[in-house]
């Protein structure tokens, strides 16, 4: 029989204690996914989870969806200009955690988060924070393209726009020329700039997508699966492109793909059930996994 | 058990019975459009075939000889003789030279009945006008009676000549052999307001009231109507507050329009004391009565702006504002156009609440700002269409498609507007 010990730290409050109580239905599937005699002991992670030089210093963080706790104690740093993947199966919370790190949670009411989130040292998550800023400085791209229904050149020109990143017109038009050349867009799209962005292909607007985040120089580009509507070759051209950002850019990837994972990032994070089973290096993580839950979901017994 | 062969026998069996169905649901649509579009050409047939006449105007051309003694009257330009003097009699007299035997009181009465009662009020202007044709002959046109009018327009139909004596009938049967009374386009219909005679009245006044009235509905309806569904819809924190005002803005849609006239007469004029009659007071009237249905479909049409885009635009920094105004207004427009039109076409074509508010009253100038009296089309129609006099029948009729015409357009503008706007996005 499995047991799962969903001990809840002693440093939280009471009434914390009272919302945290797992749904039946969840303890269930968690007996039905995991395999026998696994413990996952909340909030401690194998491998090397920390870094010297955090750009994320993240510390014990916890998401609740109203009384469902969808993060369980987290600990981790993402190091300057890395590329980290997150795995896991459907529901670990990845996804979740990574919308964390732009504040991408607030606009959900019943979303609730605790812990501390630093971005170089500053609280993510403090009151006075604006969220507009950290969003300039932390990018995103999504599962689904989705490019704004306009002109190829206005997608790209929309954030250097709201940010008043360009004065003049040749600012405005040098910065959309690099974002696409960087997206590996530029020699398809310089001749019709004009174009309407829904009018490209899935590849081309995920491109797009990525050039659009990354003409407002943001330091960090987080990704929510983006390849995951893509064909193979269109995905091909995504993970080359991770690989030219990665030497300017702290990339973050949420991918239901190991093989993606094992590619493009130098560290790995598996996630299962809300909790950080284990991190480490990406060829450690695939080759000599330590937990055995993650030697199982890479192995392919169940996610 | 069942063998492959027989199963395939089933299937096609079965494919039978569903394509059958689908022919008997295909029916079901279009005997549902027939009917619609069946009653839809009754009611244009009815309408047009009443009122195509009153785009027709009969006239009676005369020579008229301005006779002063005829008139009691020998300085047309002192204001207290033109007060006191007799224009019927030139008329009377010019037809007389058509009908020389009618002498006669009884005839005389008769006669003065061909033209339209405004017409001894016609020569009185031109005389006013031009005090030096006293004692010449001119050639002047008078609209002719209603009653002759139809008689003329009907020719043939019994029902329409019994408000005319033999003896007119006659007559005018005989000016119109020749020439002296004809048809031509009712161009008095479409520069005049509202008259008691029915030759002498006009939509013009009407259609101006509605086109004030729309205006300013449109005006504080659209800007109010989406401002209040971009509040609820991505501000509003939800809260019983917001439930509340939510559930009460879907009441008012549902309120009896004849409501919001009383309450524009009690708040508009009886509070704020504005006049009654005015356009400003019957458009924020319907206003009022058509926010609901502006907020409601604004607020749909902000719904269905897909999330992605929101994410998109939040993802790359943009404030709640910006996400708002670049993104999620442009992309709901259409929508919220679609909404406006249907609420602005139910304003137009809204009578009961103006009714209280008095834009009922008979109004035969044309209006000429938001401040001055003036009716609407539907209450003119309402108005014509209970009048005593035959010719007001048509010209309620013609007055119908005036306003259909009015609606048309103004729905075609605002499908051409949103066509425009979805091109650009």
């Amino acid at each position: 029989m499995s047991v799962i010990s969903d001990t809840i730290s002693s440093s939280m409050n009471p009434t914390v204690m009272k919302e945290t109580k797992m749904p039946e239905s969840d303890s269930t599937k968690a007996k039905i996914e995991r395999p026998a005699d696994t413990v996952i002991e909340e909030g401690k992670t194998v491998g090397i989870p920390f870094s010297d030089d955090p750009k994320f210093k993240l510390r014990d963080v916890n998401v609740f969806y109203g009384e469902t706790r969808a993060i369980k104690n987290i600990s981790l740093d993402i190091a300057r200009n890395e590329v980290i993947a997150f795995i896991g199966p459907s529901g670990c919370g990845k996804s979740t955690f990574l919308r964390c790190l732009n504040r991408m949670n607030d606009s959900i009411e019943s979303c609730r988060i605790k812990g501390s989130l630093l971005l170089d040292g500053q609280n993510i998550y403090d009151s006075k924070r604006d969220v507009v800023e950290l969003r300039a400085r932390v990018g995103m791209v999504f599962q689904k393209p989705n490019p704004f229904p306009k002109s190829i050149y206005d997608n790209v020109a929309y954030g250097p726009r709201i940010h008043g990143l360009a004065n003049r017109k040749s600012d405005l038009d040098d910065i959309v020329e690099n974002s696409l050349r960087k997206a590996g867009l530029w020699n398809e799209v310089r001749d019709r700039l004009d174009a309407m962005a829904t009018g490209m292909s899935g590849g081309q607007q995920q491109r797009l997508c990525i050039a659009r985040a990354i003409a407002v120089s943001p330091e960090v580009v987080l990704m929510d699966e983006p390849c995951s509507a893509l064909d193979p070759i269109a995905t091909a051209r995504i993970e080359e492109l991770i690989a030219e950002l990665s030497e300017s850019y702290t990339i973050v990837i949420v991918t239901h793909s190991m093989q993606q994972a094992a590619r493009v990032s130098n560290r790995t994070a598996y996630f299962h059930l809300g909790h950080l089973v284990e991190v480490n290096d990406t060829s450690k993580v695939f080759t000599t996994p330590e937990h055995e839950l993650t030697e199982s979901y890479i192995t392919g017994r169940f996610g | 058990m069942t063998n492959p062969s027989s199963q395939a026998e089933l299937v096609r069996r079965s494919l039978k019975r569903r394509y059958r169905k689908e022919r008997r649901f295909r029916f079901y649509g279009v005997a549902a459009i027939s009917i619609a579009l069946f009653s839809l050409v009754i009611l244009f047939t009815d309408i047009i075939s009443k009122g195509y006449t009153g785009f027709i105007k009969t006239t009676v051309t005369l020579e008229v000889h301005l006779d002063g003694e005829l008139m009691y009257l020998n300085d047309a330009s002192d204001p207290d003789q033109i007060a006191m003097a007799d224009f019927q009699a030139p008329i009377i007299k010019a037809l007389q030279g058509y009908f020389p035997q009618a002498t006669s009181r009884a005839d005389k009465r008769e006669l003065s009945r061909m033209t339209g009662s405004y017409a001894s009020n016609q020569v009185r202007d031109l005389l006013k006008e031009n005090p030096d044709w006293l004692g010449s002959t001119r050639t002047i046109e008078f609209p002719a009676h209603d009653t002759v009018s139809v008689y003329v327009k009907h020719a043939g139909d019994p029902g329409y000549s019994i408000r005319l004596t033999e003896q007119q009938q006659r007559w005018t049967d005989e000016l119109l052999s020749k020439g002296v009374i004809d048809t031509g386009f009712n161009d008095v219909f479409f520069s005049r307001g509202d008259s008691r005679e029915p030759s002498n009245a006009g939509i013009l006044g009407a259609l101006i009231g509605s086109l004030l009235t729309m205006g300013v509905t449109l005006i504080i309806a659209f800007p109010v109507g989406v401002a209040a569904a971009v509040y609820l819809e991505e501000f509003a924190p939800s809260n019983r507050l917001t439930d509340f005002i939510e559930v009460n803005i879907n009441n008012l849609a549902a309120v009896p329009s004849i409501i919001f006239g009383l309450l524009g007469l009690a708040v508009f004029i009886g509070l704020f004391g504005m006049p009654r009659s005015v356009p400003v007071v019957g458009g924020l009237v319907l206003a009022l009565m058509t926010l609901p249905t502006i907020i409601i479909s604004s607020r749909a049409a902000i719904k269905s702006v897909p999330p992605s885009i929101r994410e998109a635009a939040e993802g790359i920094g943009a404030s709640k504002m910006q996400v708002v105004l670049h993104h999620v207004l442009p992309l709901a427009m259409p929508g919220m156009l679609t909404g406006s039109i249907i609420g602005m076409a139910q304003a137009l074509g809204e009578t009961a609440p103006l009714l209280l508010i008095g834009m009922v009253a008979f109004i035969v100038e044309i209006p000429e700002g938001f401040f001055s009296s003036a009716t609407v089309l539907p209450v003119q129609i309402f108005i014509w269409a209970g009048s005593a006099e035959q010719g007001f029948v048509e010209l309620a009729s013609a007055g119908i498609m005036v306003l259909l015409a009015f609606l048309i357009t103004m729905n075609a503008f605002a499908i051409w507007l949103r066509k425009r706007l979805e091109r650009r996005w």
